[in-house]
């Protein structure tokens, strides 16, 4: 699809740049019957923003934003954990902190659509407030744990291939089935397009709302577990800090309007996989720690720019103004009077 | 007859859209100190024209020539600064602002790098006296009617040094008044020998204004007339391309209506319409007729469940129901094609496919997607009948013309089979072809047994469809009056005047 063609094409830039500095960067074994390399990590350690990003991607294409899903991160990964310390079974533990996740995120939905509050504000609720929340379910404290059948989640293999990368892929499949196959996609697109025309036009907004959030939950939930899982403790503080905000940019550099309307599933995923890219190769490439943010906010630019068709006609049309066969600008005519 | 040399000559114009070929070849003269009207279709590409013009769009090929000088302006500013001003059918102001900045912003006269309110106001007041206009010009632009944002819109193109002004539709919202007093400047401003392109879908004026005329249809150059050497007959056949058919009456003769669908009794909200009641019956056709602002729209509304009444009672098919959402009116079959399209019809961002089917889809609901073989048969069927020009299902909705638009949001509602469609305003702002076509269509379904609420200004078009008409007048009912050979257009003007006291 054209739409993708940049965000590959800047991914592939990225990718590019890690060869340069790190040769055998797109070399992948297998050892003791797992997938090692360092595109493997990459697709590792993006998973959970990968998953967060497509939840934030159909909320974006309602019209709306999710500013929550950072500390819903942080619960869910703090109530599996105090399931799992207090010993109770994975799977008790694992069900009862999505659902825990899910409620929120219908909660989140029930304040934008029924109550009528703009989501930046009802989701900035619980924002703040969820951190909290973590911080009292794990007491203040940082909860480790140690159950085998978790660290699978977020740390174990599976046929060879890393655990969070099957989820991963799983959920896109769901969500790319319940868009695409199902008419759940258009139906979004259209609230998010003109929510009044929609309504006139039969569709229940409300309802598709408040999916659309607890969606977004969920799949914030499942990152939180994976995070958890793969450090082997809960940190109510630190979870999932700030990834709202790398979501959302994953989902505007994969191509979905702010604004809300189309969304592109597919695009999501390479603005993730772009993110952490970029956090790899700050690491290869060798930038100083403490000039890691300003590298980083300098490529998002550059990215964003790139993305922008208005910036690409622009810089295409001064560096070429010699090559269109269009009249020259210093020849136009300024009427004076 | 010697002409003075043209001010503007665009030649061998051409625009390509995706999936569409807007323009092919046209070519535009305007002459200094004529009204020059742009005449054609929706869709034969008027707008993109003036698109191309003023800079809004660049153009695959042809040429542009300003006082003999070739141009080529890469926005919309750079052809105002050259001198050609554009007032869009769509106010382009900001109505929270007053009068005097809306005239004069981005262009405030400054002292000592702030803004000279003094001279700013001074500046609008003179502008506006050009145009006969005497306005409070520091009073917030909402306080002034439609008209008046019009004028203050076209003393703001006039405030640079204006070679050419281009009125795109600036009458389609004005009353028969306020059109007069936008002429007197017309002609005012003609005499100052302004180059004046004037766009409008009303014939009448057209031949009241305008001195020569250019006639596009389908993105082609038509030719270029005299408007005193050409007759309205002539000027709808060239642009529709064929001869325009006797348009009489176009239901039957006249029929009795037995069986009730839809009944409303003393249905009001407050604040918008007074207690109602009106009765359609099945394979009826009733018009709604009043000015604007009379509570059409109100009607229809309330008959669709977008508004809650807070009053009365509402029986479909003799059952009392009550109409919460639109889709609980969508239940009971009553389908509403709303008046303003952009805003509360069309998604624009979506394709025509796919605000086909949207209606369907919604009832449907998410989990049971209409199937793509499905989709495509109706709306193949929809785009031939209701002739959907580009004839491609794919492209966005935004890049049809206004009049296709308004087909595929007709579309959306008939596949649904509605047993009550209400029209708000279907014909507004589109060509005369497209109207025929959809008043027929009304006369089809009418006569299919499906009843039609038919809201229009244009009270010929009511006339010629409804069975009969209720008018409002100031958020009342006034009157029902059947639709007989006695019933013309003075009667209702009449009953509308004289508040139905008759």
């Amino acid at each position: 699809m054209r739409r993708l063609l940049w965000p590959i094409l800047i991914l592939a830039a990225l990718l590019l740049v890690n060869v340069i500095f790190t040769p055998g960067f797109f070399s992948i074994q297998l050892r003791e019957g797992h997938l090692y390399g360092s595109l493997i990590d990459i697709l590792r350690f993006g998973a959970p923003l990968i998953l967060v990003s497509l939840g934030m991607t159909l909320v974006i294409a309602t019209g709306g934003i999710d500013l929550s899903v950072g500390s819903v991160v942080a619960i869910g990964a703090a109530l599996a954990c105090l399931q799992i310390s207090q010993d109770q079974g994975v799977l008790v533990a694992v069900a009862l902190s999505l659902g825990l996740c899910l409620l929120l995120g219908a909660w989140n939905g029930f304040l934008i659509a029924a109550v009528g509050i703009q989501p930046i504000i009802a989701t900035l609720i619980l924002m703040v407030t969820g951190r909290g929340l973590a911080q009292l379910i794990t007491d203040g404290q940082i909860i480790t744990v140690n159950e085998p059948a978790y660290k699978l989640i977020g740390g174990g293999y599976l046929l060879t291939v890393p655990f969070g990368i099957l989820i991963v892929l799983v959920v896109l499949a769901v969500t790319a089935f319940l868009t695409r196959r199902l008419a759940l996609g258009v139906l979004i697109e259209s609230v998010g397009g003109n929510a009044e025309a929609s309504r006139l036009a039969g569709i229940r907004a409300r309802g598709i709302i408040v999916m659309v959030y607890a969606f977004a939950a969920l799949c914030a939930g499942v990152a939180g577990l994976m995070i958890s899982s793969n450090v082997s403790s809960a940190d109510g503080n630190n979870a999932g800090l700030w990834i709202e905000l790398d979501a959302i940019l994953a989902v505007v550099i994969g191509g979905t309007s702010l604004a809300g309307g189309r969304f592109s599933l597919g695009g999501t995923v390479i603005g993730a996989l772009i993110i952490q890219t970029l956090t790899t190769t700050i690491y290869s490439v060798g930038v100083p720690p403490e000039t890691t943010l300003l590298f980083k906010a300098l490529v998002v630019t550059a990215v964003c720019l790139i993305q922008s068709q208005a910036f690409r006609d622009k810089v295409f049309r001064r560096r070429g103004g010699t090559a269109p066969p269009q009249p020259v600008n210093e020849e136009k005519v300024r009427v004076s009077t | 007859m010697d002409a003075p040399a043209p001010v503007l000559r665009m030649s061998g114009i051409g625009k390509q859209f995706p999936g569409v070929r807007a323009l092919d070849r046209v070519d535009l003269r305007l002459l200094p100190g004529e009204v020059h009207a742009l005449m054609g279709e929706n869709g034969a590409g008027k707008s993109t024209l003036i698109k191309v013009l003023t800079g809004v769009h660049p153009a695959d090929e042809g040429a542009v020539e300003l006082d003999g000088r070739p141009v080529a302006f890469a926005s919309p500013l750079e052809a105002r600064q050259a001198g050609i001003s554009t007032v869009y059918q769509e106010v382009n102001l900001c109505t929270n602002l007053s009068v005097a900045e809306n005239i004069l912003i981005g262009r405030e006269p400054r002292r000592f790098g702030r803004i000279d309110w003094k001279r700013m106001r001074a500046r609008a007041r003179e502008l506006l006296a050009r145009m006969e206009l005497d306005l409070d010009v520091s009073a917030p632009l909402s306080s002034y009617s439609l008209a008046i944002q019009q004028m203050v819109a076209i003393a703001r193109a006039l405030d640079v040094e204006a070679r050419v002004l281009i009125l795109d539709e600036p009458t389609s919202s004005l009353d028969a008044d306020e059109v007069g007093q936008l002429f007197r400047v017309m002609r005012r401003l003609k005499e100052e020998g302004i180059a004046i392109l004037f766009v409008t879908h009303f014939l009448d004026q057209v031949y009241e204004i305008s001195d020569r005329m250019t006639i596009l249809r389908n993105g082609r150059l038509v030719g270029e007339y005299l408007t005193r050497e050409l007759s309205q007959v002539e000027l709808v056949a060239k642009m529709i391309g064929q001869e325009l058919e006797a348009l009489d009456k176009l239901h039957g003769e006249a029929r009795a209506f037995t069986r009730p669908l839809v009944e409303a009794r003393e249905l009001s909200r407050s604040g918008a319409i007074e207690p109602f009641s009106l009765t359609i019956h099945e394979g009826q056709v009733v018009g709604l007729a009043g000015l604007l602002g009379s509570g059409r729209t109100e009607v229809a509304r309330l008959l669709f469940g977008a508004d809650h009444p807070s009053g009365g009672q509402l029986a479909v098919r003799g059952e009392p129901v009550t109409l919460r959402t639109p889709r609980a009116a969508m239940n009971h079959k009553i389908a509403f094609c709303s008046e303003n399209r952009k805003t509360d019809g069309l998604i624009e961002d979506l394709t025509v496919r796919e605000n086909i089917v949207l209606a369907l889809q919604a009832t449907r609901g998410w989990t049971r997607p209409v199937p793509r073989e499905q989709q495509d048969q109706l709306v193949a069927k929809y785009v031939k009948a209701l002739r959907i020009n580009p004839p491609n299902p794919e492209i966005p909705v935004r890049n049809l013309s206004g009049g296709n638009q308004q087909k595929v949001l007709l579309a959306r509602w008939l596949i649904l089979e509605p047993r009550l469609l209400i029209l708000d305003e279907p014909t507004r702002g589109i060509d005369v072809g497209a109207k025929t076509e959809i008043q027929r269509l009304v006369a089809e379904l009418s006569d299919g047994g499906v009843a039609v609420l038919f809201i229009s200004a244009e009270l010929e078009e009511v006339l010629r469809l409804s069975h009969k008409v209720a008018v409002l007048r100031d958020r009342r009912l006034i009157a029902e009056l059947p639709n007989d050979d006695e019933l013309t257009k003075e009667v209702i003007m009449e009953t509308i005047a004289s508040g139905g006291r008759t």
